[in-house]
């Protein structure tokens, strides 16, 4: 069996203990949620802290509440989520990422914030020890090369969050709380297109909340391409979300997944398609936009060059669904189910 | 160091002095001899280990020792209750739903918890629920079909005597 | 006389079906005995090289360890097959892959000896890696083992029968075509795990497991140099086998020794990891098919050449290689045939037998030629297999004898349930279908180590209580082989299954069974379960028509009693007819044994193949394919099987669409793949992704709907007329998927996996005026030995090779059946 390594747990009951906690030795102390990627991770030797602090006693981290948007706390399980109609009925595309995320078992354990924060991945890295020791260990962990680009000074990870890309392009933001203070940021500012420093987050920071500006005229969907119905991790993913003005666009964020160390805007795309009506032709320049984008690695599953070209697919299909077209077949097939998580 | 445990395992209070770095999976299976409960990657990506804790379905290899205390576990050792087979067991043993077995107990415990909670699930929603767990003999479509029969013997008012 | 029966053909729970629903089977890691320690192994992490030191004195300072064990400690060598006996438990001077155990420790619980495991410390000199057959070709130095055909090849053989050449030259048309078909592994749920342990009169005792306990028994007596009659091997029931738990293995080995050592029970349980070190799976295997065919599609000669990447030990290898060219000729009427195939070694886990071992890579090449053959001559692809179906009872042109064929019926049975008719070539682009069909063997003729004695033993033993005993040395993995063993015994005894008690895979208790392999268990115990079965029934007759006075022709064993045919009134119970017969027997107690007939074929290499009967199976696969980015899914499958006789239907049906999900996982995602770091920075060579998240098999949502068919042809070889579905049904799905992609949107995916990359690839090709395919695009020159010619059945043949030098005449060749051979071309034959 895989074991765990040694470490030390700590169970505060409020944020401020844990703050506290944290602050104690920020450098080898991890916080401990649904333990979905934390827990794994350990067991690989890829992450040994010697402090683990857990949140699941934190009641206030699993509260969600309706202020003027949405306000979910960093502790409410995925499929809390998918099972909030609120979510369902105004933040589509972010019930279909998280639907999408791991397994059923998986999201019952698994947490937004956690999601958030989840760890790069690669397939070099996601590894046991032994095995990393087989290839001499790489820049992200023990090591010095990257054999994905063994040119490259950075590592090139997958950032492999479902929620994140749709969280951004609904514009959320995320609340961070230390011993020392709070901070509000953008989502998107969170996050870093570095395989090894991929959030902003200090270490002695704990994400509390995830804030969703109200969805008023807003459309949103996900698309994730993964090779099986369940289980798999993004490949390449797309969040699309626009504000509509009859057929007309006033407003739009395209934001992929899985295609490099961050979630990924495509700024081209949003200025492309501001004030337009969603042709087919506008449709195509966008998938252009976000295909020259995307730098897909070998570090996942599938060949890295078919993996960029179906962006253009995925973007495609998205930003039919925010036109109206049925895309419930093509969607049933990629998917592998017809997303009926709700219940 | 080791770590005092209290749990309720199947409706039974359940005591155990157990090394603290252990998984649930670890403490289930070793330190209260409870073998049902199987492992077959122990890090989330089979559901051999699927167990309900607190009524939640998860996977008990993913579960830290220390985050158990209080908690109410169940296994598929309590499924049978007062000497019955649950209507799921029932159906998995008649339908060729179990073959080496080996997945069956995490399959159960994924049944049960959707039935609960939905006691009419489509073909298509068991498939969703059931898709964290793994099969390797079956090809999974007697494992639905058991899962559907079972629903209507617990329909029949099939269910098990509390 | 016949009468209906009671047990065999009814839908029923198995045997064994409550203790697995409940969490009550006790699998090897399940097994908690008092005082068990725990065994960690220490494996390479170097792909090839020389262990140059090893200091394990940290690891056995730690607390709680009491033994480190390495390779000194291990000197005898072992392997499943005789001619390859080239592993030992811990590697004693060369590593030959990553994973590869060169160290144990044994200690309290298994945290501390995984604590104690990662401070040994080993200093190895590398070698070259050999990452792929091209490898191992181009560089016969260093030879990875010592011993094999030459440099770096394990086995090359040659063998023909008749003219393939002149059938060739002679056809209306050749079709020449590579194929490749990745490797892929077992990955059942239960990763192996072994107790081993010292009973109190001081003799081994080992749980674990394995498929294979009478092999298991045999590696560890010349392992460990203990007399088997003083082991005692006890087979788990297993979660899962697929051929993956067959070999002898390392972890087995080593707690044996330790429990020995310490004289305390020790457990070993793997990590996925390891088990994907373990392996012994499907190889890797590029294949070159040249078939000779007819206008009206009948094929006057195949030539096939395969190449298998086998890893870095014989395992079943030199089985497998033959494996690859064995069965081609039991679907189809195939009048002259070569077949030359070539092992190599490389620094990967060994491959070995996978469900269909050595037959789906070369069934793919077969099935997918096949429909490129019907395309070109423009004849239906269910018709051009019917057209050319092997009649039943007859001898093959590599001497296989064939019993019962259910095959066109099969095919009948696809084409009709599927609406075939209505949608080969009709449906819209993207949407397919695909046909294929295969046969695969119940049991293998000749045992690995060839002997005269039977294959599969059975004792029964019948008391005054009425209960009965069934003891056999056969391995329930899951297949239900316990329930076909009891099954059978309560039907020839006239009781419930329930009545019966099965003891099973137990070296101390069960006579041997050689295990459950090569779908042989059904077949052979079953025939071994009735004949004891039937003695006892002899007996129990004889002591009720003396005690009753009822003539024993008359007597009917039905229902629990023993009773008169002509006046059922008058009889008796089962158990008052038990005591009847052991009042005048006394003890009661039976055997029945089974050994397959000899096989016609004398040729060496002759012993692969041969099987007392032959499964047949036919299957549609509907695809979708999306042609913007080759996104495959497969939403429905229709599958006929002949099974003989469905002993339970129940079972039957499971395996049959168990074996279209490993199918359908082969096809679409399966890869056992490995990654070669760049040479000039690194020797590396690992396994890409051990893990049961990336190596990817096919979830809940992932499986198409399949609607099964059984088709019953009895054999008379069979027990009730059963044949083998453990394998079977896997075989077609390969070729039937790659067929249903290029109806959907025309193109050729000639290896596996068919993946949406492979498709995409190709139909750019397409796009650009390329050839519309995706596949191999030469098979190399490899250096076959002197060919083995061997006269077909139908030309006079004997079954021994022409040119065998032990062969007592050399057979003179009569040149005017060899020109007939030629000049069947254009005919049919009758
Ligand atoms: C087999 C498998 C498949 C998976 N598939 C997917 C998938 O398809 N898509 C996907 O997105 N994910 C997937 N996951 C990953 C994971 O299950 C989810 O991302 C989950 O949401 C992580 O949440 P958690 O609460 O379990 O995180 P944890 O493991 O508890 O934590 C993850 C990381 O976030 C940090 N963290 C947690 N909470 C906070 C906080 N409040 N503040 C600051 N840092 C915090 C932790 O220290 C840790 O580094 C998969 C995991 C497995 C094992
Ligand atoms: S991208 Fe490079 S450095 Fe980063 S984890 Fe992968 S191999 Fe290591
Ligand atoms: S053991 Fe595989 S999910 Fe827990
Ligand atoms: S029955 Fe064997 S894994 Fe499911």
């Amino acid at each position: 069996m895989m074991r765990l390594p040694s470490y030390r747990y700590r169970a505060p009951k409020t944020v401020q203990d844990a703050a506290a906690w944290l602050a104690e030795s920020p450098g080898d102390t991890m916080l401990l949620a649904g333990g979905t990627d934390l827990i794994p991770n350990m067991k690989r030797r890829q992450q040994v802290p010697s402090t683990v602090v857990g949140l699941r006693g934190i009641t206030e981290l699993s509260r969600t509440d309706d202020r003027d948007g949405l306000e979910i706390g960093a502790g409410v399980t995925l499929t809390s989520l998918v099972h909030d109609e609120r979510v369902h009925a105004r933040y589509l595309g972010l019930w279909q990422a998280v639907g999408q995320i791991a397994t059923p078992l998986l999201r019952n354990m698994g947490t937004i914030g956690g999601n958030i924060c989840l760890d790069t991945r690669c397939t070099y890295y996601d590894q046991s020890f032994e095995w990393r020791q087989a290839i001499n260990f790489c820049m992200k962990k023990d090591g010095d090369t990257c054999w994905v680009a063994t040119s490259s000074d950075k590592c090139l990870a997958v950032s492999s969050t479902d929620a994140a890309p749709a969280l951004i392009a609904l514009g959320a933001t995320v609340r961070l709380v230390s011993a020392t203070g709070t901070r509000e940021v953008a989502l998107t500012d969170l996050y870093a297109n570095d395989g090894m420093h991929y959030l902003t987050r200090r270490s002695d920071e704990i994400l509390t909340t995830v804030t969703l500006p109200k969805a008023d005229g807003w459309r949103t969907t996900y698309w994730k391409l993964r090779r099986r119905g369940s289980f798999d991790f993004p490949v390449a993913a797309v969040a699309a979300a626009a504000r509509f003005d009859g057929d007309r666009i006033v407003e739009a964020r395209i934001v992929l997944g899985a295609v490099a160390s961050r979630p990924l805007e495509v700024p081209a795309a949003a200025a492309r398609l501001a004030g337009q009506p969603l042709t087919d032709d506008l449709i195509a320049s966008v998938a252009d936009d976000a295909y020259t984008l995307a730098k897909p690695m070998d570090n996942t599953d599938f060949e890295l060059v078919w993996r960029k070209k179906t962006v253009r697919s995925l973007v495609t299909s998205a930003l039919r669904e925010l036109r109206g077209d049925d895309m419930r077949a093509a969607r049933t097939k990629l998917a592998r189910h017809p997303l009926l998580v709700i219940s | 160091m080791k770590l005092r445990l209290n749990l309720s395992v199947n409706g039974e209070p359940a005591e155990a002095l157990v090394d603290p770095d252990k998984t649930l999976l670890e403490v289930l299976r070793e330190d209260l001899q409870l073998t049902g409960t199987k492992h077959g990657c122990e890090l989330g990506e089979c559901g051999a280990c699927a167990v309900l804790l607190d009524d939640q379905p998860v996977l008990s290899c993913l579960v830290v020792s220390h985050e158990c205390e209080g908690r109410s576990v169940v296994t598929v050792e309590g499924l049978t209750v007062d000497g019955r087979l649950h209507p799921l067991q029932e159906c998995f043993a008649d339908l060729g739903a179990s073959q080496c077995g080996y997945c069956t107990p995490g399959i159960l415990i994924a049944a049960k918890a959707l039935l609960d909670r939905d006691p009419n699930p489509s073909r298509d929603l068991i498939r969703e629920a059931l898709s964290g767990n793994l099969c390797r003999c079956t090809g999974y479509q007697q494992i639905l079909d058991a899962v559907q029969a079972s629903i209507v013997r617990l329909g029949e008012g099939g269910e098990q005597k509390k | 006389m016949t009468r209906p029966r009671n047990v065999i053909g009814k839908p029923r729970r198995r045997v064994d079906g409550r203790a697995k629903v409940t969490g009550q089977t006790k699998f090897a890691d399940d097994i908690i005995l008092p005082r068990m320690l725990h065994c960690k192994l220490l494996r390479s992490t170097v792909p090839h090289a020389k262990i140059v030191r090893i200091d394990t004195s940290k690891a056995a300072a730690v607390d709680g360890v009491s033994l480190v064990l390495t390779g000194e400690s291990f000197p005898i060598p072992y392997g499943i097959l005789p001619v390859s006996h080239d592993e030992h438990a811990l590697c004693p001077d060369v590593v030959r892959f990553v994973g590869d155990p060169v160290a144990a420790v044994v200690a309290r619980d298994e945290a501390t000896a995984d604590r104690a495991v990662r401070l040994i410390e080993v200093e190895y000199e590398t070698l070259r890696t050999f990452a792929s057959p091209a490898d191992s070709l181009a560089y016969p130095e260093p030879r990875i083992h010592d011993y094999g055909d030459f440099g770096n090849v394990h086995k090359a053989v040659a063998l023909q029968f008749g003219d393939v050449d002149a059938a060739i030259a002679g056809a209306d048309h050749v079709f020449d075509d590579t194929f490749f078909f990745e490797g892929n592994t077992h990955l059942p749920i239960e990763q192996h795990a072994t107790v081993a342990t010292k009973d109190p009169d001081g003799k081994l005792v080992v749980y674990s497991s394995t498929q294979t306990p009478h092999y298991l028994h045999r590696a560890l007596s010349k392992a460990l140099a203990i007399p088997a009659a003083h082991i005692r091997v006890v087979a788990t029931p297993n979660g899962g086998g697929f051929g993956g738990k067959s070999d002898p293995f390392n972890h087995e080995v080593v707690v044996a020794h330790a429990a020995m050592r310490l004289d305390r029970p020790v457990k070993i349980a793997l990590t996925r990891e390891e088990v994907f070190y373990c392996h012994r799976g499907r190889h890797p295997v590029l294949m070159r098919f040249r078939a000779g065919v007819t206008n009206d599609g009948r094929v006057t000669g195949l030539d096939l050449q395969t190449l298998l990447d086998g890893g870095a030990y014989g395992s079943y290898g030199v089985a497998s290689t033959f494996y690859t060219g064995a069965l081609q000729t039991v679907t189809y009427d195939i009048p002259t045939y070569r077949f030359r195939g070539c092992r190599v070694f490389t620094n990967k886990p060994p491959c070995g037998p996978k469900r269909g071992h050595g037959t789906p890579q070369s069934r793919f090449g077969q099935e997918v030629q096949l429909d490129k053959i019907a395309e070109k001559l423009v004849i239906d692809p269910a018709d051009l297999r019917l057209n050319i179906v092997q009649p039943p009872d007859s001898l093959t042109a590599n001497f296989l004898r064939v019993g019962t064929i259910g095959l066109a019926d099969c095919i009948t049975k696809v084409v009709e349930r599927s609406g075939w008719r209505d949608k080969y070539r009709k449906l819209p682009h993207g949407r397919g279908v695909g046909l294929a069909c295969s046969s695969y063997l119940s049991g293998a003729g000749l045992p690995i180590n060839w002997n005269d004695l039977p294959h599969s033993g059975v004792q029964l033993k019948l008391d005054r209580s009425g209960g009965v005993t069934v003891f056999c040395g056969a391995t329930e993995i899951g297949q239900g082989s316990d329930d076909v063993l009891v099954g059978i015994v309560a039907e020839v005894l006239g009781i419930e299954p329930f009545d019966v008690r099965a003891v099973t895979g137990d070296t101390d208790l069960t006579p041997v069974d050689l295990g459950s392999y090569s779908s042989r268990v059904t077949l052979m115990m079953g025939n071994a379960a009735i004949q004891a079965a039937e003695r006892a029934r002899e007996l129990i007759a004889e002591g009720v028509s003396a005690k009753l006075d009822i003539p024993k022709s008359r007597l009917v064993f039905a229902d629990r009693r023993v009773f008169d045919s002509e006046d059922p009134g008058k009889g008796t119970s089962f158990r008052e007819a038990v005591c009847m017969a052991e009042a005048k027997f006394g003890t009661l107690g039976t055997t029945g044994s089974y050994t397959p007939p000899k096989s016609p074929a004398k040729f060496k290499g002759g012993g692969v193949g041969p099987s007392p009967t032959y499964s047949y199976t036919a299957c549609v696969v509907e695809v979708d394919v999306d042609p913007e980015t080759g996104w495959v899914t497969v939403p429905r499958v229709w599958i006929a099987h002949d099974i003989g006789c469905a002993l339970n239907p129940v079972l039957v049906r499971g395996q049959v669409e168990g074996g279209v999900y490993m199918g359908i996982g082969e096809a679409l995602m399966e890869e056992q793949a490995f990654r070669r770091l760049p040479a000039k920075l690194s020797h590396a060579l690992v396994h890409k992704f051990p893990s049961i998240l990336e190596y990817k098999s096919p979830t809940f949502l992932d499986m198409p709907e399949v609607f099964t068919d059984l088709i019953e042809h009895p054999d008379p070889a069979g027990p009730f007329g059963a044949k083998e579905v453990g394998q079977g049904p896997l075989l077609p799905i390969m070729p039937a998927v790659a067929n249903a992609v290029y109806d959907a949107v025309g193109v050729r995916i000639d290896s596996i996996p068919v993946t949406p990359e492979k498709i995409l690839r190709a139909l750019e090709a397409k796009a650009a005026g390329k050839a519309p395919r995706s596949g191999p695009a030469s098979f190399p020159e490899i250096p076959w030995p002197e060919t083995l010619h061997v006269t077909p059945p139908w030309a006079g043949g004997d079954g021994r090779a022409d040119n065998d030098p032990k062969r007592p005449t050399h057979r003179k060749v009569d040149a005017g059946i060899e020109a007939k051979a030629a000049g069947m071309t254009k005919e049919a034959r009758s």
